[in-house]
């Protein structure tokens, strides 16, 4: 789960992470109020969206009065920001966070991510702040520096000690270094981040350090011990129909494409994807309905492809194990029935009660069109994607 | 023979009174398996359709001399249990738990490293060696004995590499889904390794997909060499970066440089030798072309 700038700025300073003073405005009087309180100039406005590559886009001013801090929280404040991580349709602002400019001596790198080959909790540093970290990768490995910690024993003294002499930081520092990267990892672990990322973390002319820019992911899988963290959720920084999937149990993502998909097993859906792509034509979506899906959550994620304008057919791939044919062929029926089917729908089951599935949707009276066997149904979804 | 589970394989079902582990632990003995106990805290000594159940897993091992367990716990209790299973000595452990937290696996991992046992999952489908043991959710009837081992990431999309072989004659020695989470306990290379080494094994379909590096290090050991051949197929072409397609661990990370992608994964294999099928709907056919040969090969 993805959580806002700000918010992972509150957790910073929940842990005593150093960051420049600040809060967030959701309208243009609650940004000039903010700005009155900090009390100095300059002042940095930042869009908060789901994306990074913000100041790139525009999302990030530097002001020096309040008719600036005016007239840039009234240019940012609902404008849709286009990033490379947005996606062309681009993300509409709708909150800024205001906060007190620094006076920036270096820019520091700084992140924190589980490696899954080693199963390390890694911490990587750089003095190339406020690049992008994989350019410095690719360009400048030497400037990159890593501690791998085991997370049975936790953050030692001797990987800060890596990460100090490998950025060979000035020994004044040395000290507030070390107890930024303690409380981080604390902060990583508890918090159950799967990403922390602070670009750039920067040492001010007065020799502190201050996390100017906050990024933190969290563990899906590990929300039911954090509500705190779930009452950030931001569904507007959602697709709407993905919102609405989600409600129903259905994992669901909205693609550009035409062609509308529904299969039960994650690793088969991106496989069906991909086939309808061979067959010339787009995925409109990712769609699975999971393993132990009942007929209602099968025509609920019918009728979402349905009500998606761009989808002028459909593929449902199901190889039945958990989750029976007749199980899928009560849930199609049910929502044709109830939405009414507007686009062809190619229909390939297999497994566990396939005739008896088979044998309800032909029963059912409805226009749908039956494939044997994946090949087949590649074939009938090329047919539609032509026509 | 087969890798991993075997005619020999004793079971014990780790969270056998809950919906699911008592479903499943219904078709694994349906299809011939010996499930010899089952653990649900606080409820030993009961029976659950005539397995006993035992309070822990120490107790259930030393009474039943189980040497698998398999593992139906929800998520918050699921790391738990792993590190009990592994604490009573058990040498398979399969989680088919979905959904545990990705920062108990991380220590469940390292934990596991100072131990003897082998942990297959989580989030996945569990394993089965054809006609003598099913460990696992998956449908039982699609599988046919032979000579091709399958390995893969994924629980349905397996099926229906499984599906494809049996309907081509083409027969497996064992079928196991590692997980589609980022962090798991036995890897492509772990599986490799066993199938190279197991005298029944002829082939092996590798069945992979977006997020991290596994397929470029099988591909890596595949290379190294491995004598028998591997067939490999990728999920996730189509998968926008940035997004996680369902599996926690399927995710093409964005930014500048993209890294996990379903194309640097097949160039990988295919430099190493894996024979990569491109089309699923036509992956039983192609097997049956490459591993043809292999197959009808005298010993």
């Amino acid at each position: 789960m993805n959580i806002h700038e700000y918010q992972a700025k509150e957790l910073f300073r929940h842990y005593k992470v150093p960051v420049p003073a600040g809060s967030v405005a959701f309208t243009v009087e609650e940004a000039v109020v903010a700005a009155r309180e900090l009390g100095v100039y300059p002042v940095v406005i930042k869009a908060q969206v789901h994306a990074g590559g913000r100041g790139k886009a525009g999302g990030v001013r530097l002001v020096n009065s309040e008719s600036e801090v005016l007239q840039a929280a009234e240019e940012i404040l609902g404008r849709t920001i286009v990033t490379k991580q947005t996606g062309p349709v681009g993300k509409k602002v709708g909150k800024v966070l205001i906060e007190q400019g620094q006076n920036i001596a270096r820019e520091l790198y700084l992140s924190i991510l589980p490696d899954r080959a080693s199963a390390q909790i890694m911490i990587i540093a750089s003095l190339a702040g406020g690049m992008d970290i994989e350019d410095v990768a690719a360009s400048m490995p030497e400037k990159i520096i890593k501690a791998m910690v085991n997370p049975l024993i936790g953050l030692q003294p001797f990987h800060q000690r890596q990460l100090l002499f490998g950025l060979d930081l000035d020994k004044t520092i040395a000290r507030d270094f070390s107890s930024l990267l303690t409380r981080l990892y604390q902060l990583f672990t508890e918090k159950d981040c799967t990403m922390l990322e602070i670009n750039p973390l920067v040492i001010t002319g007065e020799n502190q350090l201050v996390a100017l820019d906050a990024k933190i992911d969290i563990d899906s899988s590990a929300l039911y011990r954090h509500q705190d963290i779930v009452d950030w959720r931001d569904e507007a920084e959602e697709d709407p129909l993905e919102v609405e999937a989600a409600r129903a149990g259905l994992n669901y993502i909205n693609l550009d494409g035409n062609i509308g998909n529904m299969v039960n097993g994650a690793g088969l859906a991106m496989a069906t994807m991909d086939l309808i792509k061979k067959a010339g034509a787009e995925p409109a979506n990712f769609l699975d309905v999971g393993g132990g899906a009942n007929a209602e959550m099968v025509a609920e994620g019918f009728r979402i492809i349905l009500s998606d304008p761009k989808v002028k057919g459909i593929l449902i791939n199901i190889f039945g194990g958990i989750l029976r044919c007749d199980v899928l062929a009560e849930g199609v029926v049910q929502a044709a029935r109830k939405s009414g089917v507007t686009v062809p729908v190619v229909i390939r089951m297999e497994g566990t009660n396939v005739e008896k599935g088979r044998r309800m949707l032909a029963d059912s009276g409805l226009n749908l069109i039956t494939a044997v066997d994946l090949a087949d149904a590649a074939v009938k979804i090329a047919e539609i994607a032509k026509s | 023979m087969a890798i991993f589970i075997d005619k020999n394989t004793r079971i014990l079902v780790q969270g056998i009174t809950g919906r699911e582990g008592q479903f499943h632990t219904g078709q694994c003995r349906e299809y011939g398996s010996t499930v010899v106990a089952g653990v649900t805290p606080g409820k030993g000594g009961q029976d659950a359709d005539g397995v006993p159940v035992f309070n822990s897993v120490t107790k259930a091992v030393s009474t039943t001399g189980a040497n698998c367990s398999l593992i139906f716990v929800p998520p918050p209790f699921a790391a738990d249990a792993i590190m009990e299973a592994a604490d009573a000595g058990v040498p398979l452990i399969i989680t088919i738990t979905e959904g545990i937290p990705a920062m108990d696996m991380l220590k469940i991992k390292n934990f596991l490293a100072l131990t003897d046992s082998r942990l297959i999952g989580p989030n996945c489908p569990g394993i089965i060696s054809p006609g003598q043991c099913k460990a696992g959710i998956m449908p039982g009837s699609i599988h046919l004995p032979g000579p091709i081992g399958v390995v893969s990431r994924s629980g349905t999309l397996t099926y229906e590499v499984v599906h494809q072989l049996t309907r081509q004659g083409i027969g497996q020695s064992t079928c196991l889904g590692i997980g589609g989470d980022p962090v798991i306990g036995t890897s492509f290379i772990d599986c490799l390794t066993a199938f190279e080494n197991d005298p029944e094994t002829r082939g092996v379909v590798m069945v992979g997909e977006i997020g991290g590096t596994a397929e470029e290090e099988a591909a890596d050991f595949v290379a190294n060499p491995m004598n028998k051949p591997v067939v490999g197929f990728i999920a996730g072409l189509t998968a926008p970066p940035g997004r996680r397609m369902g599996h926690a661990g399927a995710i093409v990370s964005g930014g500048s440089s993209v890294s996990g992608g379903a194309a640097a994964k097949i160039a990988a294999m295919q430099k190493c030798g894996i024979h990569v099928c491109e089309d699923l709907g036509n992956l039983g056919r192609f097997c049956k072309m490459i591993f043809n040969q292999a197959i009808s090969e005298p010993r």
